[in-house]
């Protein structure tokens, strides 16, 4: 039972990720492949009517983590504080130029949308991947199972360090790299072609970078991580779209399950002593909780599925970016 | 001020501001249902114009909505992880299931509504605003279920062993007689902010020379806030006897009604009254409190000092009174300004009726009535939720003790200021972008469905 509801949990989590990962990506890369308001228009309009759909994502990972892992929840968020504050600010400037961006009036307001969309866009990758960095590493947890440290750096401390370092990094390059494949399968027209290019450049440069460490430092996953660079290359270069893109996507969720998953049964880590580690069973909510979110994650679940695939054939149509002569 | 205050302080700015955009997400999403409904029905151009029209108010309010929501539901777990761990089986699943029943749904079909006008065929398309505004609603009964929980709790049974509460019923949890009592007395406060919204953009327009169907869109906000009025009231006078029964020092608090009285009066105004000493000047309706609190004129009211005993008795010593100021004036301005709202909304009305002209100062200051019943929400949300103190669950848990044990007030302030600046920033934005809006002249007749199906879109999209 709770391994399931773990599962379902990372799942969440994946979905999230991979979902908003290419909406994030969007956002970053709308003023590198979009050269003026119209083309940022067609830019932002792929993601339109998807984007809250995807953070509902988050929504639920939060939820059910709440919900089958209290004390999960409890020990990540306020153990995190000021991060996951930062997070939801960004989060929130992002979700609010996204939709304003095409009711105010003029090209100055656009152009000011697009500007907070871009830098709150890249702001949420490097926040993330940073948090999901440190995870892989875990948290200072004392014996309660609470973060420890004084002022504002008890918080803040964990991101300074290597492994949030290295997750900003992948993030980065994951983000840019989906919304690029996201925005070549979406579009016609110039955004189109910049997209496809970007795509290819970011896929090769990053294989090669990949290799170098997966060589420098002989670990198989960062080897693996190369090769599938190389394969998502190749299929964008080949204009086999929906493919490139599906790997990109598989790619990520590979990362993300990896991250969740890396120390076992521990959901996270001490970096103090590994007794004070919150594991699976020791975080589980009682079994008529999870009973209950059981019935209704089985019953719902499905259904939301359906109706965002759903939403997703209605806009299957690509934007176009190029203009309409007149 | 100390870490607790300054958390209490947060979580309150931060929930306050949700709650301005949540009861006109509520309503606006009703009404542009209903609105599009009528369209489907009588084939009238004003009902698309307006549905138009509202479905972009919806939007942006929506957004807000949204990214306001997102940031409770991460603050049980950052300011309050002890509350999180010791209610986590209660709270936990009932936001999960919100999230899973209600924010999917509202998101996709939103999506679906408001990009779908020219790809779904018109009944589908009308149904997706109805799943909608449905959605919204059951989001607040859900969401009023843990904060009844809070209030009243219910269904739960306390570990012996970790001293952790269990849900024992999830059932009995949403229809806690709190939850059925708070939850349309809500949504009527929720019909009045979208209403006098609407009332406020078509006098404004109307008064600018604006089109014929915002006079319908006048009419039609005057209406929900005055109904919504009505249905306050009525539903309020139920919360507040369920609220004596399950909370007697809330109401008592509310009175500021020191001693135990048999056919206790209710003071409409008092000056140098509620902080305890006697007042110098009070207006006061004989008997009502008792109604309000018994339903029976002669009925005995509990006062604050016998419940203090009583309490101490009951959980130990400690002193068990809210700010009874802040009680006493949020109770009163939330009835007051709600009220006053309603009266202006049935003026208008009545002044307008058989297409006659209001009058001119009327139409002058009719643009600021949003501001009353976001105000008597507001109150009434700080009267519901400071007049519970000092518990957090009622008569389980405590405030102090279930705030976050490591944080720092550091932490807390650098996040306060942070929310407060980027909250002010997006009101603002919001007002222009709602002005803005409501200043465009109606849209025309909806575009003709579907047309080249596996064409990429030629226009320039409508909205991005
Ligand atoms: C436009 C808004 C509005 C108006 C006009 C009123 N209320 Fe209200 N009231 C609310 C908006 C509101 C609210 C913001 O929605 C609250 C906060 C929590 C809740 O359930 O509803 C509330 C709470 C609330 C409570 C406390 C519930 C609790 O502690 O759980 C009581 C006893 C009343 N109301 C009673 C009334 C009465 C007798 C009214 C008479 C006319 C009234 N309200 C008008
Ligand atoms: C329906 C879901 C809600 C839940 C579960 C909830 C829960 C809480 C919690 C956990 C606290 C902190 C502990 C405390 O100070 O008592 C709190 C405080 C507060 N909340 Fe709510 N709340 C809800 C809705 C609202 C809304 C909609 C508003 C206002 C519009 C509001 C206004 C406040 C205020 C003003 C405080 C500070 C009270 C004080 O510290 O004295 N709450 N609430
Ligand atoms: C403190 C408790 C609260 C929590 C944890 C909470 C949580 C949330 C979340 C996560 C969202 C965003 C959903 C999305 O991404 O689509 C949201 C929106 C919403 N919330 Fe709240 N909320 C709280 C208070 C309230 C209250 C008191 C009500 C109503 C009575 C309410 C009603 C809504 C509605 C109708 C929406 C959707 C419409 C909109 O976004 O404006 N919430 N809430």
């Amino acid at each position: 039972m709770i391994t399931v509801w773990f599962a379902l949990v990372v799942l969440c989590w994946v979905l999230f990720f991979v979902l908003e990962g290419f909406d994030f990506g969007v956002g970053l890369l709308s003023p590198v492949v979009g050269r003026d308001d119209h083309e940022r228009g067609a830019v932002v309009r792929t993601v339109g009517p998807f984007w809250d759909g995807n953070e509902v994502w988050l929504v639920a990972a939060i939820g059910v983590t709440f919900a089958a892992f209290p004390d999960w929840y409890a020990a990540l968020l306020s153990g995190l504080y000021l991060p996951m504050a930062a997070l939801l600010l960004l989060l929130a400037v992002r979700g609010v130029a996204l939709e304003f961006r095409g009711k105010g009036d003029g090209p100055g307001w656009r152009r000011r949308c697009d500007a907070a969309l871009a830098a709150s866009s890249a702001g949420i990758v490097l926040l993330w991947g940073a948090v999901l960095g440190v995870l892989t590493h875990g948290l200072a947890l004392g014996p309660d199972g609470q973060v420890t440290g004084t002022g504002l750096s008890r918080s803040t401390a964990a991101l300074l360090s290597w492994p949030a370092l290295a997750g900003a990094g992948a993030a980065l390059f994951a983000a840019l790299l989906i919304g690029a494949m996201f925005l070549t399968l979406r579009t016609t027209g110039p955004v189109h072609e910049r997209a496809r290019r970007l795509g290819v450049t970011l896929a090769t440069g990053g294989a090669a970078v990949l290799a170098g460490i997966g060589f420098g430092t002989e670990s198989r996953l960062v080897l693996a991580a190369a090769v599938l660079c190389v394969g998502i290359a190749m299929l964008a270069r080949s204009n086999q779209e929906g493919l490139a893109f599906g790997g990109t996507a598989l790619s990520i969720a590979g990362a993300v399950v990896a991250v969740f998953t890396v120390h076992g049964d521990v959901v996270l880590r001490s970096t103090l002593d590994p007794a004070w580690s919150l594991t699976m069973t020791g975080a589980a909510a009682t079994d008529s909780a999870l009973r209950l979110i059981s019935v209704v994650g089985v019953v719902v679940l499905p259904g939301v599925l359906v109706y965002q695939a759903f939403s997703y054939w209605v806009f299957r149509r690509r934007v176009a970016s190029e203009r309409v002569p007149s | 001020m100390d870490v607790l205050e300054l958390t209490r302080l947060q979580f309150a700015v931060v929930t306050i501001y949700h709650y301005f955009f949540v009861p006109l997400s509520i309503s606006l999403a009703g009404t542009a249902a209903g609105l599009q409904v009528a369209w489907l029905r009588t084939g009238q151009e004003r009902y698309l114009q307006l549905t138009k029209l509202v479905g972009k108010l919806l939007i942006v309010t929506f957004a807000v909505g949204v990214v306001t929501g997102l940031v409770q539901e991460f603050q049980f777990g950052m300011g309050w992880s002890n509350f999180a761990r010791f209610y986590g089986d209660v709270f936990g699943p009932t936001l999960a299931i919100e999230g899973m029943l209600a924010f999917f749904l509202e998101a996709t079909f939103l999506a679906l509504w408001y990009f779908g006008w020219d790809r779904l065929p018109r009944k589908l398309h009308a149904a997706t605003i109805v799943i909608v505004a449905a959605g919204t609603v059951m989001s607040a009964f859900i969401i009023l279920a843990a904060n009844s929980f809070m209030q009243n709790p219910v269904a739960y049974s306390l570990d012996p062993v970790t001293g952790r509460a269990h849900l024992d019923d999830f059932g009995a949890l949403l229809l806690n007689e709190v939850n059925l009592a708070a939850f349309p007395h809500t949504l009527a406060g929720a019909v009045m902010a979208g209403g006098s919204l609407l009332l406020a953009i078509g006098v404004w327009r109307l008064r600018a020379g604006g089109e014929a169907a915002f006079r319908t869109l006048a009419r039609l906000g005057a209406w929900l806030t005055l109904t919504g009025g009505a249905l306050t009231a009525l539903t309020g006078d139920h919360l507040g006897k369920v609220i004596t029964e399950v909370q007697p020092m809330k109401m008592a608090a509310a009175e500021a009604l020191y001693a135990t009285t048999t056919g206790a009066p209710f003071s409409v105004f008092a000056v140098g009254g509620p902080d305890g000493g006697e007042p110098f000047f009070s207006l006061e309706i004989p008997r009502l409190l008792s109604v309000l609190a018994k339903g029976d004129p002669g009925a005995t009211v509990q006062g604050i000092d016998d419940l203090q005993a009583q309490y101490v008795a009951q959980y130990g010593p400690g002193s068990y009174i809210p700010m009874i100021p802040v009680a006493f004036w949020t109770f009163r301005l939330m009835i007051g300004i709600g009220m006053l709202a309603a009266a202006v909304a049935a003026y208008y009305l009545w002044s307008t009726r058989r297409d006659r002209q209001a009058h001119r100062l009327l139409i002058r200051f009719l643009p600021l009535i949003p501001i009353l019943p976001a105000a008597a929400n507001t109150f009434g949300w700080i009267f519901t939720e400071t007049a519970r103190q000092p518990w957090l669950a009622f008569g389980i848990s405590r405030v102090a003790d279930g705030i976050s044990p490591g944080l720092t007030s550091g932490e807390v302030l650098v996040s306060l200021i942070g929310f407060t600046v980027v909250y002010g920033v997006l009101a603002v934005v919001w007002l222009r972008l709602v002005r803005h809006l409501s200043r465009q002249p109606l849209e025309a007749a909806a575009p003709a469905a579907s047309a080249g199906e596996q064409a990429p879109e030629r226009e320039p999209v409508p909205v991005y």
